[in-house]
């Protein structure tokens, strides 16, 4: 049974961070050469963590899969992050970026995490604007904000709609700098496939680089992951089609806690899939809910008609008709779970039925075209782009889609696994925003954890430890790590299958989207938990992949990478089953008010959920860290 | 390294070079061409005015050596920038697509090299003469008495050659060709270049090519045509 | 009275495809017939549908760099009809989608080719060329926590427009592949200007662009002939008039940094 010692400091919520960072061990500015620290993954979490932890004088090594550091799939994040500047003068605060986040995370977030993330999310901005990233400015030179979902106050800072472009550009230029110096060591096309521990604490990792099949040990004193999220275990999501689970999953089979696997976020505005090709789902801005109505026919006959040939009174405006007072803006969830019930119905639209109108005639109408094309220009033409329809004339079609998960692998307050000397960072750990994620929180926990939060507590574990990196490389469990991922290498190689590895990943991403997608039921997730050992075995017996081990083997990567996902959704349904209860993007349809909003209970799940691994074929273990609030009453998430 | 390496050493460097004697030579062509005109003007005239740029004495051959200079850098420099840029990309596209690269701007090192061609015979002709030895003789009378060097005799004879006339006419509009992309390309290399007025520079460029390829061929064809005369 | 939706109409092509083991070995055109092609595909999807009928049929799948497919990260970067990115203005090749091409097109796909991207498989390139200039000097050096207040520096709107026009750069290379010259200067200029035009960027504005220039042409890339091939196949439309402006900067750095006295502590005293 996993120890889990949140390590939460003391005394009063507004002093524990200051606190904590005055009574944790240093290490002394000649010593830190001698440790080294692995960083896998050079996202924002990783690109900062990378560039301050050498900035200070650790000697760094960066692994990353992509070709470029600068690839991460943070790049691809567009509306903005939230820093507290209050430069709007709107009453924005510490603690109310700290309570909007905790509620908006259905009080299932720690406290004191949370708490930090909103103290140290102004000296993000300070940072990010002194590397040059090109925020939006008013006219008077000043930055601007805008605002996001589940706040009141304009606190969000932006960059076009490339926000995590810059973000992500401006940490690898400090990454880049530290490179150059010769302070870090980069490698690019290099996939961790696991870690290594010795005497109980992370030491090393192996890795295969990605070009020419080479399988290579590295040790260090303390391995950091920033291995972004899992949410292509759907198969179909808003994620760069290359992120994955591997790096985190190995970890938890080498003993690291995986907690709330779960929590998936559902984003309601994405463009629908259009057939069996598909390989990506974008993402369209909520902001559309703003001046579009959404809508589907009333009757299912009528699904395949022009939608201009469908009379008004033949229209079912639903979301204005269940949620009168919140119409097209209900919340994230509530709207997702509504249009996947139309189409559950039937009522879909477009060619797979899974679609629903997001409708701009009347506001064209009442506004005039000019000002909806000043306002949502770019948007539509990016749909435009992708289906080749102009949603001035005709609704466009939107569906929900996976776009962040809360879950991950379970850390401190020091962001330390149940592993000691492996940290994990960004959307990779669990941490900070409980069972739902706000809007432009994930840039801002990423950069925090790197730039602000890691870098001093890393120290804490370091001081304790005795440089030993390179006395540790010989060690056994460095060959024997090296000689599993071989082997299942040349195993993937040599299997007689038929079927590409995209065939599997496809039909996990069916079941999982059906019994752990938007609602989740006993039921399903008990047919989940048959079908998914059944895909397991299927995949081992007939999973083909072809090409060499000693090339770049873009199939290889997949099947390695997929056979993790079928093992993760595994464990999520196990998660999403054990978890009786709604809350967040965790809805269970048996737990619900009347009015379609998540019932929980916190008497017996106000806690995180860590599982922990007990070998192969073997049930996991459920271990409980309870959630203590000591400063915030856990009450029903409403905004209404 | 000092600056004179730098600029010989670096891509931008280089291109420096090639704006700046381009620059030069622009100046020096357009120059001539102002100097040839006064061909269709009375024989005294461009006597008179070769006559002025001869007696400059060694202020003359500075600048012959500085022009001549600029030439060297500019066919060295090319050489340098033809040579690195097909070692940068050896291998061809299975498909051969352009964009929006100009035919002017495409065929640069050829267009450059008739030029190259056409102003070492054009030198051995007309400054060295060594075809005609005859046209080195002083044998026209200024109004004030002077002999001078009959340069409008030697234009006329030397362009009543059809060959050579021809050959002419090509080495023009070949170098107006050349200039056509020269002359934008030189302010971008400057870094003064920008949307903004890249049409004004461009239509200025256009006029610019067509008047310098158009008044210089009018001079071998007024010959050809018999409108322009030799005056003994 | 109104028909419901036609169904979309689907297509064969042939997509003439670059194959290259390693990078040692020589490559050669095949040619993969497909069918069934949907208009609403990516071309990228259709490359996915491709190879899983190598796969099955026992070929080597084709390999080609993507991750995104939302023309963000710049991992993308095939050559389509002699067109790096292929058809359309101011998309990455995720962005292209099939119902560009009509039936029975002959599709020519190749890598991104220049010396400085070596290929390392199929349509799959080196870029770490780039890498190594952003390391060289594109940054500004800010360390972690000596930041003062991020208004304390204001900055026009122009020039932040500006300088986010020159940001907005994915790094994918198509301008190297589009240069005759497998020239970097596009890129080199939106990096140089992006840093150059921000008040922050200041300080090391001389330093940074003749590094970054130094580094590029020691990386092989060839020299910019004012062609703008790269500005138009560029998934950003990034203009060359950064270019412009990077030759300006390049030059005014050449002899401000030789021109300038040098201080004692540097040496220069007396
Ligand atoms: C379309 C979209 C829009 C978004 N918009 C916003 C927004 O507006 N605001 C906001 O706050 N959030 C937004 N998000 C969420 C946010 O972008 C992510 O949560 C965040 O960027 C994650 O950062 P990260 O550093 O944790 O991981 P990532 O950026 O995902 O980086 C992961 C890194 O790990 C490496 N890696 C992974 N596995 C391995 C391995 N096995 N070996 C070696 N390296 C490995 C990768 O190479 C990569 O470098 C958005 C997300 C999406 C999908
Ligand atoms: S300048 Fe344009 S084409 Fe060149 S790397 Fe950047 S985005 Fe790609
Ligand atoms: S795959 Fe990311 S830009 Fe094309």
């Amino acid at each position: 049974m996993a120890k889990l010692d949140s390590k939460i400091p003391s005394g009063p919520l507004a002093d524990k961070w200051q606190q904590h960072k005055t009574q944790i061990k240093l290490v002394n500015p000649a010593n830190k050469r001698k440790y080294e620290i692995i960083v896998v993954g050079a996202g924002l979490a990783g690109s900062s963590a990378a560039a301050t932890l050498a900035e200070l004088g650790y000697r760094v090594k960066s692994f990353v899969f992509q070709d470029s550091p600068r690839r991460a799939h943070s790049i691809a994040a567009q509306g903005g992050i939230n820093g507290t500047k209050n430069y709007q003068n709107d009453g924005d605060s510490v603690h109310r970026l700290f309570y909007d986040t905790l509620k908006g995370g259905d009080y299932r977030a720690r406290e004191a995490n949370v708490h930090r993330l909103a103290e140290v999310s102004a000296n993000i901005i300070d940072q990010c604007a002194a590397q040059g990233v090109p925020f939006a400015r008013e006219y008077s030179g000043h930055l601007a904000n805008r605002s996001f979902g589940g706040a009141q106050v304009s606190r969000t800072f932006y960059a076009r709609g490339q926000t995590g472009q810059q973000l992500l550009l401006g940490a690898y230029s400090a990454l880049s700098r530290m490179v150059g110096q010769g302070a870090v060591e980069l490698h690019p096309n290099s996939e961790m496939l696991d870690l290594v521990i010795v005497d109980g604490h992370a030491k090393g990792v192996i890795v295969r680089d990605l070009k020419t099949g080479a399988i290579t040990r590295h040790s260090a004193d303390a391995v950091i992951l920033a291995t972004g999220g899992y949410g292509n275990v759907f198969n179909l999501s808003t994620y760069a089609r290359q992120s994955n689970t591997t790096a985190i999953w190995r970890a938890y089979k080498r003993g690291a806690c995986m907690a709330n696997p779960c929590y998936t976020q559902i984003h309601p505005t994405c463009i629908p899939v259009s057939g069996d090709y598909q390989s990506k789902l974008t993402l369209m801005s909520e902001s559309l809910r703003n001046d579009g109505r959404i809508w589907v026919p009333k009757n299912k006959a009528d699904i395949k008609k022009e939608p201009s040939a469908i009379a008004e009174a033949d229209r079912d405006y639903y979301l204005e008709r269940i949620y009168p007072s919140f119409g097209n803006l209900a919340p994230r969830d509530v709207a997702s779970r509504a249009a996947m019930r139309m189409c559950d119905e039937g009522r879909g639209v477009g060619e797979t039925g899974l679609g629903v109108y997001l409708d701009f005639a009347d506001a064209i109408k009442r506004l005039g075209e000019p000002a909806v094309r000043e306002r949502y220009g770019n948007l539509f033409d990016i749909y435009h782009e992708i289906t080749a329809e102009n949603a001035y004339q005709a609704p466009m079609r939107i569906f929900p889609a996976v776009h962040y998960t809360m879950g991950g692998l379970w850390v401190d307050y020091n962001l330390m696994s149940n592993v000691p000397g492996l940290f994990v960072l960004g959307e990779a750990n669990f941490s900070d925003h409980g069972a739902n994620r706000l809007g432009a929180s994930a840039l801002m926990q990423g950069l925090a954890d790197g730039y602000f939060v890691i870098p001093y507590t890393i120290g804490d574990y370091l001081a304790q430890q005795k440089p030993s990196a390179q006395s540790n490389i010989d060690r056994p469990e460095f060959k024997q790590a090296a000689e599993s991922v071989s082997a299942q290498t040349k195993q993937l190689l040599n299997n007689p299958g038929k079927e590409p590895v995209s065939h599997f990943h496809k039909r996990l991403g069916k079941i999982m989207w059906e019994h752990c997608g938007m609602a989740r039921t006993k039921q399903g997730l008990e047919s989940a938990l048959q079908k998914i050992p059944a895909l397991r075995e299927e995949f081992v017996a007939n999973v083909k992949v072809p090409g060499s081990a000693e090339t770049l083997n873009q199939s290889l990567e997949k099947a390695g990478r997929v056979a993790d996902f079928i093992d993760l959704g595994e464990l999520m349904c196990r998660d999403a089953l054990t978890r009786e209860e709604s809350c967040g993007g965790h809805f269970r349809e048996e737990y619900q008010y009347p009015d379609g909003e998540c019932k929980r209970d916190d008497e017996k799940f106000g806690h995180v959920a860590a599982w922990e691994y007990q070998g192969p074929g073997q049930t996991p273990l459920r271990n409980i860290e309870p959630l203590n609030y000591e400063f915030t009453k856990m009450s029903v998430r409403s905004y209404k | 390294m000092n600056i004179l390496g730098s600029l010989f050493n670096s891509s931008i460097g280089k291109k420096i070079l090639m704006a700046l004697t381009g620059l030069v030579l622009v100046g020096f062509v357009t120059g001539h061409l102002l100097g040839n005109l006064q061909i269709f003007l009375p024989p005294q005239k461009i006597n008179a005015y070769g006559h002025m740029l001869e007696s400059l004495g060694i202020g003359l051959w500075l600048v012959r050596f500085f022009l001549l200079a600029c030439v060297v850098v500019h066919v060295w420099v090319a050489i340098q920038l033809t040579r690195e840029n097909s070692a940068a990309r050896p291998m061809n596209y299975g498909v051969n697509h352009t964009n929006r690269a100009s035919l002017a701007s495409r065929v640069m090192a050829r267009t450059g090299l008739v030029v190259l061609a056409f102003l070492i015979y054009h030198l051995l002709d007309f400054t060295f003469r060594v075809q005609h030895p005859e046209w080195s003789r002083h044998s026209f009378a200024l109004a004030d008495g002077t002999l001078v060097r009959d340069v409008h005799t030697m234009m006329v004879q030397g362009f009543s050659r059809p060959g050579v006339a021809f050959f002419y006419i090509l080495a023009v509009g070949l170098l107006s060709y050349h200039l056509a992309h020269g002359v934008v390309s030189l302010v971008q290399t400057l870094g003064f270049k920008n949307e903004r007025w890249t049409r004004g520079l461009e239509c200025f460029a256009r006029v610019y090519c067509w008047g310098y390829f158009l008044l210089n061929a009018a001079i071998p064809l007024a010959i050809l045509g018999g409108w322009v005369k030799a005056h003994v | 009275m109104v028909a419901s939706t036609p169904a979309k109409k689907l297509f064969s092509v042939t997509l003439r495809v670059w194959r290259q083991a390693s990078p040692a070995q020589l490559g050669k055109f095949v040619d993969y017939p497909a069918h069934n092609v949907s208009p609403d595909m990516s071309f990228l999807e259709l490359l996915d549908v491709v190879n899983d009928g190598l796969t099955v049929s026992n070929d080597e799948p084709i390999a080609f760099a993507h991750d995104c497919r939302e023309g963000i990260c710049g991992t993308c970067s095939c050559t389509i009809n002699g067109k790096p990115h292929g058809p359309g203005k101011g998309v990455a090749t995720c962005q292209v989608y099939m119902r560009s091409f009509q039936a029975g097109d002959v599709i020519v796909v190749e890598p991104f080719r220049a010396t400085a991207f070596p290929i390392i498989k199929d349509l799959v390139v080196e870029r770490s060329a780039f890498d190594k200039i952003q390391q060289a000097g594109g940054f500004i050096s800010a360390r972690t926590g000596a930041a003062p207040d991020a208004n304390s520096i204001l900055v026009s709107k122009a020039v932040a427009d500006l300088a986010m026009d020159a940001a907005a750069c994915i790094g994918c290379g198509a301008c190297v592949a589009a240069c005759k010259n497998a020239s970097a200067m596009l890129f080199v200029a939106a990096k140089v200007s992006h840093l150059g035009l921000m008040p922050q960027g200041q300080p090391e504005r001389d330093r940074r662009v003749l590094a970054m220039v130094q580094t590029m042409d020691e990386a092989g890339f060839g020299n910019c002939t004012n062609q703008y091939e790269c500005s138009a196949v560029c998934p950003k439309t990034i203009t060359h008039d950064f270019i412009a402006r990077l030759n300006r900067d390049y030059v005014g750095a050449l002899f401000r940094s030789k021109l300038q006295p040098v201080s004692a502590s540097a040496g220069g005293g007396a």
